[in-house]
């Protein structure tokens, strides 16, 4: 199956720039990142900008309406993603607790419905 | 031509195999044909079956194997309906390769258990609290919706709904049917125990018939894990903490409806034979030196039975060794009550009066307030406390009983 592994962070919560410990996050980061790629698991993935760079956007009446900023206000914003393909859950958890900012803020996991657009 | 004996035989052949081997049946359906619904389904059209042919040539040798050969012929016949995925091709040679060996219906004895499998895919901690309740409780005590309904004050509907709803979750999330890894046992195990304890616990709360048959499944399926993985000392230790507690449910409440606590309980009352197993249990349980909560709520149960009364200064032992592995609020508040116990009612005070934001929701917290207060001799404050505990308690007996102790303030 495959799986969407979605970073949600808090920035406030993340260790600063220039810090040991944001150097020990990205060391982990690089660690899962090889662990996957190891395993055969890692079918792509991405970092998000900062949430300032978001635009939103809905139809209402016909008529896009353009916002500045994310989807919702909360704490903690999508920050990046994976997808991997795994046997089940528990594969996709194991990898998920890979993740150094699931110290930080939540990772969610989510199946694929296998239906990519893009072919 | 079907006879009336034949048909009565075959209803209680079937009712028989259904209420001892169900779980059994179902877990090595699940196994076989991937998901909860299609076990279920084809379990159910076996059933019907059962009755029509068991009445007619009579029970046969093995009605398990022939419910289990029957349900997976069952299933074919469905999965060759659903013009869906390749793998559809793949299953069902699977399938048929085991449902076509003729004249071999397996027994007891060849069906394969895979009810630990079970046991631990109902209980993921992927699934939601309650349909983990549920879900155990339909599939592998077999209870009606109805029953599980009426165990969570829910209508049959919403029940059915969520249980159906916990099964296609199963399937859409990936969640596997397996034994968790080594690694990953220790907090997997616990997520079982704590659901089969939350049924015991919800069960000892009720007075009626329903409650009774909660607490005796949660001990059954205890028991059954304990089958299942012998020498795991945290479940022996959760089946010693409900046994123990489980002893003193005929004593819990005196002739005139008021709770009684442990130590004022007519200890005539107890089920010595659910005490000794408890207590026994606990022993082989400590002797393995892996100690684990449910070993330490069990000792805790124990040492509130003890002939001379509780033993509170070991209790209190207990208790800093649970908190090393459940820091929560509800330690500490009975943490906070055995120091009371042992003569020091005001540091207990302090204590409960820094959980007060944590615990106002939680209706013992007030009565050990109330208690406590009373204690110290703050008349008011106390009456105030045990109106609050008199309010939020959810039946009749506690109810009594804080009635009881308030009136003693006069």
């Amino acid at each position: 199956m495959k799986y969407m592994i979605l970073i949600y962070n808090d920035a406030t919560k993340e260790p600063a720039f220039g810090t040991p410990e944001f150097d020990a996050m990205m060391g982990d980061y690089f660690a899962a990142n090889e662990k996957m790629k190891a395993d055969d698991v890692l079918r792509g993935g991405e970092g998000l900008q900062g949430i300032d760079t978001a635009t939103s956007l809905r139809i209402t009446g016909g008529k896009v309406e353009t916002m500045d900023g994310p989807f919702a206000e909360t704490r903690e914003y999508l920050g990046g993603y994976y997808v991997i393909e795994v046997d089940d859950l528990d594969k996709a958890l194991e990898y998920a607790a890979l993740i150094p900012s699931a110290k930080f803020g939540t990772i969610e996991v989510r199946p694929l419905m296998n239906f990519d657009p893009a072919g | 031509m079907t006879s009336a004996p034949q048909t009565i035989a075959a209803t209680k052949a079937l009712t028989q195999v259904m209420r001892d081997d169900r779980g059994r049946l179902l877990a090595a359906l699940v196994r076989a044909l991937g998901t909860f619904q299609r076990a279920e389904d084809a379990l159910q059209d076996a059933s019907i079956q059962a009755l029509k042919h068991w009445g007619r040539n009579g029970v046969p040798n093995s009605p398990q194997g022939w419910l289990l050969q029957v349900a997976k012929r069952k299933a074919i016949d469905v999965i060759r309906k659903e013009t869906s995925a390749e793998n559809t091709a793949k299953s069902i040679a699977v399938l048929q390769e085991d449902a076509s060996a003729e004249g071999e219906i397996d027994t007891m004895q060849t069906i394969p258990d895979e009810r630990l499998r079970l046991i631990f895919t109902c209980c993921h901690p992927a699934i939601e609290w309650k349909s983990r309740v549920a879900l155990t409780l339909r599939t592998i005590c077999g209870l009606t919706t109805k029953m599980i309904a009426n165990a969570f004050l829910d209508t049959e509907k919403t029940m059915g709904q969520r249980i159906s709803r916990a099964k296609s979750q199963i399937a859409a999330k990936g969640i596997p049917f397996v034994v968790p890894e080594v690694d990953q046992w220790d907090a997997r195990l616990d997520t079982v125990l704590a659901t089969h304890y939350l049924i015991f616990t919800t069960g000892y709360a009720r007075e009626d018939d329903l409650g009774e048959t909660l607490c005796s499944e949660a001990i059954y399926l205890t028991r059954l894990l304990k089958t299942l993985r012998a020498d795991d000392p945290e479940i022996e230790g959760a089946l010693a903490l409900m046994l123990l507690t489980h002893a003193r449910r005929n004593a819990r409440i005196g002739a005139d409806g008021t709770a009684v606590s442990p130590a004022d309980q007519d200890t005539s009352k107890w089920d010595r034979r659910a005490v000794a197993e408890g207590q026994a249990l606990l022993q082989t349980a400590m002797s393995r030196r892996k100690p684990g909560p449910f070993q330490i709520k069990g000792a805790i149960s124990d040492c509130h039975m003890a002939e001379d009364g509780p033993d509170w200064a070991q209790i209190a032992l207990l208790y800093q060794a649970l908190w090393r592995y459940e820091p929560t609020p509800v330690v500490a508040l009975n943490w906070a009550v055995v120091a009371a116990e042992m003569g020091q009612p005001a540091e207990a005070l302090t204590k409960l009066e820094g959980l007060a934001d944590a615990l106002k929701g939680y209706q013992p917290f007030h009565a050990a307030r109330a208690k406590v207060l009373a204690q110290l001799d703050q008349k008011p404050a106390a009456r105030q406390a045990f109106d609050q505990a008199m309010a939020m308690a959810d039946n009749e007996a506690d109810r009594r009983f804080l009635a009881l102790q308030k009136a003693k303030l006069e």
